[in-house]
Parts: C-alpha cells; sequence; structure tokens
C-alpha cells in the first residue's frame, strides 16, 4: 500500500483542468462547422472521445483484473474495481451524447443502427452487472477473484459483440462498410485530438482520486481496529 | 510437513487470524482448541489448502491428493448413496483398488449394511461416520480434520478413537476439538487460539 | 486421459442427481411449451416466420437459464464444493462435466421444443438444427461459468440471468441469424468462435472461481 505515484494528484487535476477548458474552446470556437449539421454537429468530438476513454477504463480494469489473477497483486483488485467504475460514469456519458446525437442527426433519442450505441448498451448492461455481482459478495478474495474474472470476460465481450452487432445489422439492410472520413482533417482533426487528450487526463485524475479515497477508508479502518 | 509463518487472514476489513507461527512436523499430532470464532476453522481451511492466507507463509509438504479435509459440512452428496459418494471420490483421487478401498472404510464406520441407502436418510451421525470414510478413502499423508467428534454417538467415537490411533505416528494429523480431553493421549503439540 | 476420466465421473454424478432427484428436465420441459402457448397469445394472428424465430431463440435462452439457475444447486445446498476443489483433478473439470449435464438437460429439453414449435408455428429448417447444437455449447458453456459464480454470491437465482443475457448476445444474433438467412455460413461460424473463444476463457479462469 501506499504506492507513491509519479504525479501529485493536485498536479494532475490542474493538468486536465487546463486540457478540459482547451478541449472546450476548441470545440466551440476553432472546430468548423459541420457541412451538414452545423454547429451541433460538435457533440461529435465529446461523443467519440468519451467512448474511446470509457474503452480504455475497461481495458484498465481487465489489465488489473489480470493482475490480481496472474501476480496475485493485492492491490490490483482495487484498481480493477475502479477502473470500471470509471468506465462506467464514462459510458453513460457515452449513452447520453450518443442520444443527443442520434437525436441531431436522425430525430429520434435511440436508433438500433448505430452500432456505436448499441455496442455501448450491451456493455453498459455487463458492467451493471458487474457491481450486482460485487455488491453481492462479502469483500474478501472471492469477492476479488469473482469480479476480475468477470472483468476480463468484459475485453472478450467487447470485440465479440462489436462483430455480433455489425452481424445482426447485415440481417436487416446490408451495408458496406466504408472509412467514411471525407474531411476528417485539419481542425477537426486537432481538436479531437484535444478533446481525447483532456478526457483520457480527467479520466485518469478522477480514477487517482476515487482510488486514493478508497485506500484512505481502508487506512482509516484498519487505524481504528488496531486503537480498538 | 507444514510450516507457518505469521499466518493471517482476513475477510475484507475483518480480522479472523492473526500471526500464527506453527511447525507440524511429519508424524506430528497436532491439537488446535479455542472458543468460538478464535478463527480454528479458518486455520484449518488455510492448512488444507481451501483459503489462502492474506498475511505470512505456509508451506505444505503435501500433494492435493495427499491431504484429507473434515469441516463442518459432511462434503457428501444428500441424494447419493454412500457407496455412490465414495466411488465418486475414489474416482476423483484416481484410486487403483477403489472398490476395496471403498468397502474397507465402510467397514471400517459401520456403514456397510447401510452403503445402498440415500445420504439423506442418514441421521447426522452417520453421515459424519460417512464423512471419515470420505477423509480416509485415499489414505491422505496429512489429515486436517475439523471437530471430528461432533454428532457421533460413543460407538462412532470410539471407532474414531481407533483409527486416530492406529494411524498415530504414521500419518501428520492437525485436528481442532472442544473437547481437547479426548484426544489428549494422542497429541504431540497443542496450539491454544484466543479470540 | 485422466482429465477425461474426472470429467467423466463428474458428470456421470450429475446426470445420476437429475436421475434422482427429477426436477430440472421436466421443469425446463414445461417451462418450453408454456412459453410457446403465451407467444401464440402474445402475437395474435398469424405471426410470420422471421417473428416467430425470434420467439425460438428466446424461449430456448430462458429454458436455458431455467436449467443452468439449477446446475450447481446440489453443490450449493450441501456445500460439496469444497469436496471437489480438494480433489486433485483439474479443477476445469468441474466446469466441463457441469456444462457437459447441462447440455444433455437443455438437448432433451429441445428434442420436444423444436417439434413442438413446428407443431405450434412453423418449420424448423436444418440450419436451425445446427445452430441450435451451436448456441447450446456457448449458453451451456459460459452459463454453468457464471451458474458457478452466481451461486458463490448472496443474491444467487437473482444474479444469473443478470450475468449471462449481456453476454448472450452475440449468441442470440448468430442463432437467430443462422435461422432466418438464405446461407447461414458466417452466422455458424461465428457461433462456433463465440463457443471456442469463450471456451478458453472459461476453461482457463473457472479455478479462480471456486478456489481462493
Amino acid at each position: 500500500m501506499g504506492r507513491t505515484s509519479r504525479i501529485p494528484l493536485p498536479l494532475l487535476a490542474a493538468i486536465s483542468l487546463v486540457l478540459v477548458t482547451t478541449a472546450l474552446a476548441f470545440v466551440f470556437f476553432v472546430a468548423p462547422d459541420d457541412a451538414n449539421q452545423g454547429f451541433s454537429q460538435r457533440i461529435f468530438y465529446f461523443h467519440v472521445s468519451i467512448a474511446i476513454t470509457a474503452y480504455a477504463c475497461f481495458a484498465g480494469g481487465a489489465w488489473n483484473a489480470l493482475l490480481h489473477l496472474w501476480k496475485r497483486d493485492p492491490n490490483a483488485d482495487l484498481r480493477s474495481y475502479v477502473c470500471v467504475h470509471q468506465g462506467l460514469i464514462f459510458g453513460t456519458l457515452v449513452l447520453l451524447t450518443g442520444s443527443i446525437w442520434a437525436k441531431i442527426s436522425w430525430g429520434h433519442w435511440w436508433l438500433w443502427s448505430e452500432d456505436q450505441l448499441v455496442l455501448f448498451l450491451v456493455l453498459y448492461l455487463f458492467y451493471c452487472a458487474y457491481f450486482m455481482l460485487r455488491f453481492s459478495v462479502d469483500p474478501g478474495p472471492q469477492r476479488a477473484n469473482l469480479s476480475a474474472v468477470y472483468a476480463l470476460f468484459g475485453v472478450v465481450l467487447i470485440p465479440v459483440s462489436f462483430a455480433a452487432i455489425r452481424l445482426a445489422k447485415n440481417l436487416i439492410h446490408p451495408v458496406v462498410f466504408t472509412l467514411h472520413g471525407p474531411n476528417f482533417g485539419g481542425w477537426i482533426l486537432v481538436t479531437y485530438c484535444i478533446a481525447q487528450t483532456a478526457l483520457l487526463a480527467l479520466a485518469y485524475t478522477l480514477y487517482r482520486l476515487e482510488l486514493g479515497g478508497k485506500r484512505l477508508d481502508v487506512r482509516l479502518r484498519r487505524l481504528r481496529e488496531v486503537l480498538a | 510437513m507444514l510450516t507457518a509463518r505469521r499466518l493471517g487472514k482476513r475477510y475484507g476489513e475483518k480480522r479472523v487470524l492473526r500471526r500464527i507461527d506453527l511447525v507440524l512436523p511429519r508424524g506430528g499430532f497436532l491439537v488446535v482448541t479455542g472458543p468460538n470464532g478464535a478463527g480454528k476453522t479458518t486455520l484449518l481451511r488455510i492448512c488444507a489448502g481451501l483459503a489462502q492466507p492474506t498475511e505470512g507463509t505456509i508451506e505444505r509438504e503435501a500433494t492435493r491428493a495427499q491431504v484429507g479435509y473434515l469441516g463442518h459440512d459432511p462434503l457428501v452428496y444428500r441424494e447419493l448413496t454412500a457407496l455412490e459418494n465414495l466411488e465418486l471420490y475414489g474416482r476423483l483421487y484416481r484410486l487403483p483398488e477403489r472398490r476395496e478401498r471403498v468397502g474397507m472404510v465402510l467397514e471400517r464406520f459401520g456403514l456397510w449394511e447401510a452403503r445402498h441407502e440415500r445420504v439423506a436418510s442418514y441421521s447426522r451421525g452417520m453421515t459424519q461416520r460417512l464423512a471419515l470414510c470420505r477423509v480416509l478413502l485415499h489414505d491422505p499423508e496429512l489429515l486436517v480434520l475439523d471437530e471430528p467428534y461432533s454428532a457421533l454417538d460413543e460407538a462412532g467415537a470410539e471407532l474414531l478413537d481407533a483409527q486416530l490411533a492406529e494411524l498415530r505416528g504414521e500419518r501428520t494429523f492437525l485436528l481442532a476439538t472442544h473437547d481437547p480431553a479426548r484426544v489428549e493421549p494422542l497429541a504431540s503439540a497443542a496450539l491454544a487460539l484466543a479470540s | 486421459m485422466s482429465y477425461v476420466r474426472d470429467v467423466g465421473a463428474l458428470a456421470r454424478k450429475d446426470l445420476l442427481l437429475e436421475l434422482r432427484a427429477r426436477d430440472t428436465l421436466p421443469a425446463m420441459l414445461l417451462f418450453v411449451a408454456a412459453v410457446f402457448v403465451v407467444f401464440h397469445f402474445a402475437l395474435p394472428g398469424t405471426p410470420s416466420r422471421l417473428e416467430t424465430t425470434g420467439l425460438l431463440w428466446v424461449a430456448i435462452l430462458f429454458t436455458a437459464l431455467l436449467g443452468l439457475g439449477r446446475a450447481f444447486v446440489p453443490e450449493r445446498e450441501q456445500r460439496t464444493l469444497d469436496g471437489l476443489v480438494l480433489a486433485p483433478c483439474d479443477r476445469s473439470a468441474i466446469w466441463l462435466a457441469k456444462s457437459l449435464a447441462t447440455l444433455a438437460f437443455l438437448a432433451a429439453a429441445e428434442v420436444v421444443a423444436l417439434p413442438l414449435y413446428a407443431l405450434f408455428f412453423h418449420s424448423v429448417a436444418g440450419a436451425t438444427v445446427l445452430a441450435v447444437v451451436l448456441a447450446d455449447l456457448g449458453i451451456c458453456g459460459v452459463g454453468t461459468f457464471l451458474g458457478a459464480m452466481a451461486v458463490a454470491t448472496r443474491a444467487r437465482d437473482l444474479l444469473l440471468p443478470l450475468l449471462f443475457l449481456p453476454l448472450a448476445v452475440p449468441i442470440v444474433v448468430g442463432a437467430v441469424g443462422a435461422s432466418v438467412v438464405a446461407s447461414p455460413g458466417r452466422y455458424l461460424g461465428f457461433l462456433g468462435l463465440y463457443d471456442l473463444l469463450f471456451a478458453v476463457v472459461c476453461w482457463a479462469s473457472f479455478e479462480y472461481v471456486v478456489a481462493e
């Protein structure tokens, strides 16, 4: 316990604040309007980068789960849990922003034809079940093991579900996939990169904050136990 | 056979064992006593390999196949007969002469006549005898017995006494009990856990 | 070789238990028949083949869930899992044997359910039968694994569907796809891939579910 982290938390918080502010400024003032959807298309920058951030959180959760099972790292369970928790928070935002984007672009709050959105709904249900599982087992090695195994299932489920959702779409109306990015360059790319970095930094800050809080909690309880 | 150093176990924030040191040589007979909640069962589960310590280390010079563990639950299926239960364990432990061995332990604990009856129809004492059969079936090197006398009638307890006395010295024992007087003549060492 | 024998001994035990208790398979059979009747009234008129295919898969999935929820009940009620974990066999054998036993029950239920479906709704194509076989493998493998997780929790039976359904979405996609398109090769391949991938994950990680 108490491994000193590389960047102190206040500095990290300041960095992500600056990055998020910059990203907001770029999204609203620098990026050009979309030819078809105009101003409101700017939610794309947040939607996509939040989605990538959520994936990163889930991947971090699975990585720490692996460390727990494989190396028996005693702190990995808590790290894995906090990662998944952050992933779920960002996952909620993905569903929200995606829904708004769908409304703007197609006039519906929900579209089953939007791969990314449907995939996140499946993952969202999956990781909600992770929480149900975790809170249904008493703290201890068994809870850590079960959580870790389920988190690992998650990273297998992501690509499998992605493939499945594309397959399912072919059922109704076969689509040809192209990397459509006619005007994905210049300021759009720069803005996207800044937004992505800002959100990753924000997620990392929140992760560290939560982890710090949880560890403090554990230490306090142990201290109380010693005093008692 | 068993060496534990500064063994500790917590479940979440609840500490159930702390700083247990024990050395149990081959052929030893260690009796563990202590009030309810002192961690006897947890210690025995760790020694049998069913649980991992959260602090300290434990070394066991026995493979999984060489450990016999008797816990609070008999670990037999109620809907199967005594024979079927022991046959299953005999297969899982890959006993070369399964039939003979199963028959022998059943005879020894007086269950041969009832071998075709389902465990569900057994009394608690008979179920405990069957649990003892299960533990001794594969002739383990290390016997970890948690309250082996519970639910046994006097006849059953005497059968167990005889079995323990016979194996004493040849096998290694770790036995937890509320009634240390019963096994005192056999014990080579004692460990009293405080709550 | 001894691994196969362990799996055999464990699966035999599960079949024997079911033979004695006779509670899982009759329940699954009754359930799937009742679900078909409910579906008939839930879809008034003459539902199309596309619609009833969806219903068939919902029925199979929930019937399987019924069986999976029962899979570890003997181990839970008599806490015999400790006994199996103590035995020198590979722990994944416990998962594999239980999966095979559940598979046997599900297959038996489907032997009745598919003709019943054909009688009530539409005929069953050969590709559907193939999809049923492949989907069953995935359902029983993953479902049994999650069943073992669920019995270790306080919520138990409540938790299994929650853990299982998100993981079953790809199975439904593959199975329904294989049942409705003209050339089901891709969908069957996808189901096979799913089975293989999750079988490896389950096989490798089951030890951590049952042992500390």
